[in-house]
């Protein structure tokens, strides 16, 4: 690969994160949409929570999910169905006329998202302390931020992986990112510790890098109640994203070039209103 | 009559349209399994929570109203978001607004057969779950008082429908918040209507709000009717009589406003050129 084939690629990624960075100051209001409404699910959780006497660390467990739910939202919606959206609006021809690559131009869907999330994810967290008084402290800064960022790459990685396969469907896409949003709810555990589910529906739900995600920033911020409902080890947990994001890049690369041509040959790049 | 006619009308090809939209898209089997799946993950996140935390778990006294509450809120979410979302579909991804609006039927009778269709796919997902509760979650509803539960149900569906309605004349005017009307509207019920916890455990001011909704009469009455009591300390000495008088007078206020609302907004959309807006929002 020539020095021109990466200038091209980060030009390519600059270019398609730029949109959603931006897009994020365009349209103000949508920054409080986009915190009122995870917020809302959120206080609903916090108040189930309470009328059953949980202690005041689950509301922190139902605030953090909340959090981690702009993320996941975000890559079903903007990443995994993205590419179904541009061809309803006549864009995916452009994409793929481009001389570049189809991966850069995910990941700079990729890296806008994540940045433009974390705004309102972080607006989540913030107020959700704040209102619901929950108690954060972070035993470990470091180990945090590194699961985190792995967790965010797996997640990520794994949105470019279903964006290639959305790309073969119309209105399916719709639906089923619709359908991925409460199942996945439950068995990542975003309002309570995944090990409720068992170990082996916790091992198979670990596919989605957000069940790991979570269970580890939990044991991170309430080690002591933890002990109790953790699933794996934080190192075990990260040890597996790390393996997650490797993986969900590799096959994304796989999908993308397998499902353009599958695609490509069954004539559906620039079928509208399927 | 004509008008009258039209409205029926368009309510008939509102509901037919609607259900091919929702439901053509992948086979029948499958359909069922993901209008099932969704409601049912949705009680299970709340059944977890119950098994880690509550006293009892799934035999705290709390449970069923929380289980029926949560399952009969499938309702509000189809009915608002459904209604409201058809405008924005209807104009910005199809760009059939415009041509609906000049058939010869009317709008308001077509919204509400598109909300219809919304309310027929609520209600299977609404049947299964509930038969998944008895099954699975020994949640026994005892059908207490079967006349509260028909007029309650009739009264509550005809109230989400017309706010359905009242979103969607709100979503002609609006581009750029119009995917999040309906959404954000129906979460802000289920916080403030006592859907899953009682609402004497939120701050006073958005509990005086909660109890200014039709919603949250129509859970408690449903709550009466199948479990034989209702959730909320705030409606535990009203009889069940006032609780429907309330429901009614709120439903009918609503219908009122709705109407109005929606004439004026079409009124707008119309002198603007806002019903054929397409801004790739």
């Amino acid at each position: 690969m020539t020095w021109s084939f990466w200038k091209t690629f980060l030009r390519t990624v600059a270019g398609r994160a730029y949109p959603r960075l931006i897009g994020v100051w365009r349209e103000k209001s949508w920054l409080i949409f986009d915190v009122l409404f995870p917020l809302l699910q959120v206080s609903a959780y916090v108040y189930i929570y309470r009328a059953i006497g949980a202690p005041p660390e689950f509301a922190g467990f139902a605030v953090l999910g909340g959090a981690m739910i702009a993320y996941w939202m975000n890559v079903l919606w903007s990443m995994a169905s993205q590419l179904y959206w541009e061809k309803e609006t006549g864009n995916l021809q452009l994409y793929l006329i481009a001389p570049t690559s189809r991966m850069a131009i995910l990941l700079g869907m990729a890296l806008g998202g994540l940045t433009a999330t974390t705004v309102r994810a972080v607006g989540v967290l913030l107020v959700g302390t704040l209102l619901f008084r929950v108690p954060l402290e972070v035993s470990d800064g470091a180990l945090f931020f590194g699961v985190f960022v792995l967790t965010m790459v797996a997640l990520y990685g794994l949105g470019m992986l279903l964006s290639s396969v959305f790309l073969l469907w119309g209105r399916e896409a719709w639906h089923l990112s619709n359908l991925f949003q409460e199942p996945v709810f439950l068995f990542s555990g975003f309002y309570f510790p995944v090990r409720a589910l068992g170990f082996w529906v916790a091992a198979a739900a670990s596919v989605i890098p957000t069940t790991l995600g979570l269970d580890a920033l939990r044991q991170l911020l309430y080690p002591r109640l933890m002990e109790q409902f953790r699933f794996l080890s934080v190192k075990a947990e990260l040890a597996i994203l790390a393996g997650l994001s490797i993986l969900f890049l590799f096959l994304a690369r796989l999908g993308l070039r397998f499902f353009e041509d599958l695609a490509r040959k069954e004539g559906r790049l620039t079928l509208r209103g399927q | 009559m004509k008008r009258l006619g039209e409205a029926w009308q368009g309510f008939k090809v509102g509901t037919w349209l609607g259900w091919q939209i929702e439901s053509n898209w992948t086979e029948p089997f499958l359909f069922a399994i993901y209008s099932v799946i969704k409601p049912i993950a949705g009680v299970l996140i709340l059944v977890f929570m119950y098994l880690i935390v509550a006293q009892g778990g799934l035999t705290n006294p709390l449970f069923p109203q929380v289980f029926l509450g949560t399952t009969l809120y499938l309702y509000v979410v189809n009915a608002l978001s459904g209604i409201s979302w058809a405008v924005q579909d209807d104009r910005e991804h199809y760009g059939m607004l415009k041509y609906v609006y000049m058939a010869p039927m009317h709008l308001y009778g077509y919204l509400l057969g598109r909300g219809m269709a919304k309310t027929l796919i609520a209600t299977i997902s609404v049947l299964i779950t509930l038969s998944f509760g008895i099954a699975f979650l020994r949640v026994r509803l005892s059908f207490v008082n079967p006349g509260l539960f028909g007029i309650a149900l009739v009264l509550g569906l005809a109230a989400l429908a017309f706010y359905g309605i009242l979103l969607a004349g709100v979503s002609l005017l609006i581009a750029r918040h119009g995917w999040v009307v309906g959404d954000v509207v129906a979460g802000g019920l289920y916080l403030l209507c006592g859907a899953a916890f009682p609402i004497s455990l939120l701050p006073w001011p958005f509990r005086a709000l909660g109890l200014s909704l039709p919603p949250t009469y129509w859970f408690e009455a449903l709550r009466r009717a199948l479990l034989g009591k209702g959730l909320n300390p705030e409606l535990a000495d009203l009889p069940d009589s006032a609780i429907l008088l309330i429901l009614a007078g709120t439903t009918f206020l609503g219908i009122a406003l709705s109407l109005a609302v929606f004439r004026v907004a079409e009124r707008i959309a119309v002198h603007r050129g806002l019903l054929d807006m397409q801004t790739m929002y």
